[in-house]
């Protein structure tokens, strides 16, 4: 019987034919939990086994991003019981300053197509991006998966997404995932896989990050993406060869298939306090400006910071904004400062912060006060989401949070002139 | 755990996410779950641990849960002494978490029960009673997979016994 890619890498998974809907207890790939997850799930795996080893040291990672470098004795103590952890276990373990889970777990190159990966972190949908299934799970789960290497799923049913056409300028990735959430709804795609497919040559693999990154904000397990070009260049394949990924076969049962002309978004933001509140810029009115944040998991990778520098190069943020800018892993940030990018975001007003999480999260590094307005690039906007339940956190592009920082508004960047 | 709760309807509305069950300022700090639970839900409804009596439910419309895999959301609610939550759709992280540290979730039409109410919730016969109105309301039953997690406790209890996944 034909297949979604969810149903083709469960069956490869279990060994046997296995469709939407069915209950299965699966290998994983690799196992990673971040600082605000770790703890819990170190504490649950002690519980269930004492002094027990993990089943596989090499397929588990731990990473220090969430507080990073830690604001507090408190976190420090939880960072200490990661690091002793991982070395007890002889896991790899990515301190602090090496970036976002999400960024370094690809990077790293643990991620493979056809992979199945859970993580104790709901944005663990991102490698997706890379034709794989990955997923967050809790600690509890996490702890689980350390030990035995296995966790029970539910094969989920998919919502089928095929792009076409290109984008029109100064509109991104984020626009499209925008885009879709607004039409999905938080909850439009709950314990299903988005599978996206079709002509996805305008998509970078940044861009794809972007997109999968967000499958969480509908509600959905997996965000997974089939394999091309730009995969297999991302993978340093010679040239791209089908049987390398997984693609659905023709005859799969879709919940439901969506259609999307590139070439028909507009930039969006996501106004507060719900990820699917989406709006253009031209219908919010004028939206005045506190702080722009600029990073995460979502949109802090090297392109993201790229299309941020070309619209602040040589010019100011806007007097009365604080533009926050953080890398999401040592190498972007690396890579970044090579181009030439970092310089030209520091000489328009910008802070660089370590690569990690922070104010995303509402850690540290840029907590905003009553009433400020905030664009971020981040992936969620909910009330208190950066520490301070009376801020108002506006979704959006890097181009439109740039462009927002320079002019002081919430400002469509396809009026900026270059 | 028990498959009969008994207490008060505590009424939320859709989409409650988990940085509202509790806050990442809080969360990222501790392994303390008393102390994380005196903080549940202060975004959206300012002192409501003050106002709970050790028989509450919560109640909510869909998508309770969304958002962060944070297991201290399901655990804040569990230490302070929620009993269960009962909504029209959970988000699957969430759902996943609060069956695995034995939290019951009842899935339901919950619209025609409101703040106050006394609920008599039977999990095994699958029905809710709302004694103030009163109606009774059909539950959808838990796949069985996490009933049997959620009847050993958890899943840490579950592989304590078991020392493996038997689906």
């Amino acid at each position: 019987m034909d297949k979604t890619i969810a149903e083709k890498i469960f069956t490869n998974h279990v060994g046997k034919e296995i469709f939407a809907r069915e209950i299965a207890v699966s290998s994983v790939n690799f196992v990673m939990a971040q600082d605000g997850t770790a703890p819990l799930a170190i504490k649950s795996f002690e519980e269930m086994r004492p002094s027990k080893r993990v089943f596989d040291p090499r397929k588990i990672a731990l990473v220090i991003d969430h507080n990073s470098p830690s604001p507090s004795e408190a976190v420090s103590a939880l960072h200490k019981m990661m690091r002793d952890f991982a070395s007890e276990q002889g896991l790899e373990i990515f301190d602090v300053g090496e970036g976002i889970c999400h960024q370094l777990i690809p990077e790293k190159g643990h991620v493979r197509s056809g992979d199945l990966i859970v993580g104790a972190d709901s944005h663990t949908c991102t490698y997706g991006a890379l034709n794989a299934l990955a997923t967050g799970v809790g600690s509890t789960d996490l702890a689980a998966a350390m030990m035995t290497g296995k966790l029970w799923f539910k094969v989920p049913e998919t919502i089928r997404i095929n792009i076409s056409r290109k984008f029109n300028n100064m509109v991104f990735a984020k626009d499209l995932v925008l885009f879709l959430i607004g039409k999905l709804g938080a909850d439009g795609a709950t314990y299903m896989s988005l599978e996206f497919g079709g002509d996805l040559s305008a998509l970078s693999m940044d861009g794809r990050f972007t997109v999968a990154n967000m499958a969480i904000e509908a509600g959905a397990k997996f965000g997974v993406f089939e394999g091309d070009g730009v995969t297999a260049r991302w993978f340093g394949m010679g040239s791209f060869d089908k049987d390398a990924f997984i693609f659905p076969d023709e005859g799969a049962n879709y919940y439901d298939r969506i259609s999307i002309d590139l070439s028909e978004i507009e930039p969006l933001v996501a106004v507060p306090h719900r990820v699917d509140s989406v709006s253009r810029i031209s219908d919010i009115g004028k939206v005045k400006v506190n702080q722009v944040f600029i990073g995460t998991c979502t949109n802090g990778r090297l392109e993201d910071l790229g299309v941020a520098a070309s619209i602040l190069k040589g010019k100011k943020v806007a007097r009365g904004v604080r533009l926050i800018v953080g890398p999401a892993s040592r190498k972007i940030l690396l890579d970044a400062l090579k181009a030439g990018y970092i310089s030209d975001l520091l000489e328009a007003g910008a802070s660089i912060i370590t690569p990690g999480c922070g104010p995303c999260v509402g850690t540290h590094a840029g907590i905003p006060s009553d009433g400020d307005v905030v664009v971020s690039t981040a992936n969620r906007n909910f009330k208190g989401r950066m520490g301070n339940s009376k801020a108002m956190i506006y979704l959006s592009s890097p181009a439109t949070a740039a462009a927002s920082a320079i002019s002081g508004y919430i400002k469509d960047p396809r009026e900026m002139s270059l | 755990m028990e498959f009969y709760i008994e207490g008060i309807a505590r009424r939320f509305g859709d989409d409650i996410n988990t940085d509202y069950i509790i806050s990442g300022k809080y969360k990222f700090k501790t392994l303390d779950m008393n102390e994380l639970a005196k903080h549940i839900m202060e975004d959206v409804r300012a002192n409501f641990y003050d106002e709970l009596t050790g028989r509450d439910v919560m109640v909510a419309g869909k998508n309770f849960g969304c958002g962060s895999s944070r297991e201290q959301a399901p655990l804040a609610l569990k230490f302070a002494g929620i009993k269960g939550v009962v909504a029209k759709s959970f988000a699957r992280i969430f759902y996943r978490n609060a069956i695995n540290i034995g939290l019951p979730l009842i899935e339901c039409d919950t619209d025609g029960i409101e703040e106050g109410d006394e609920l008599r919730i039977d999990l095994k016969n699958g029905e809710v009673k709302d004694m103030t109105r009163p109606m009774i309301i059909k539950i959808s039953p838990l796949p069985e997979a996490m009933f049997g997690i959620l009847s050993e406790g958890g899943l840490v209890n579950y592989l304590k016994n078991h020392k493996w996944f038997e689906v």
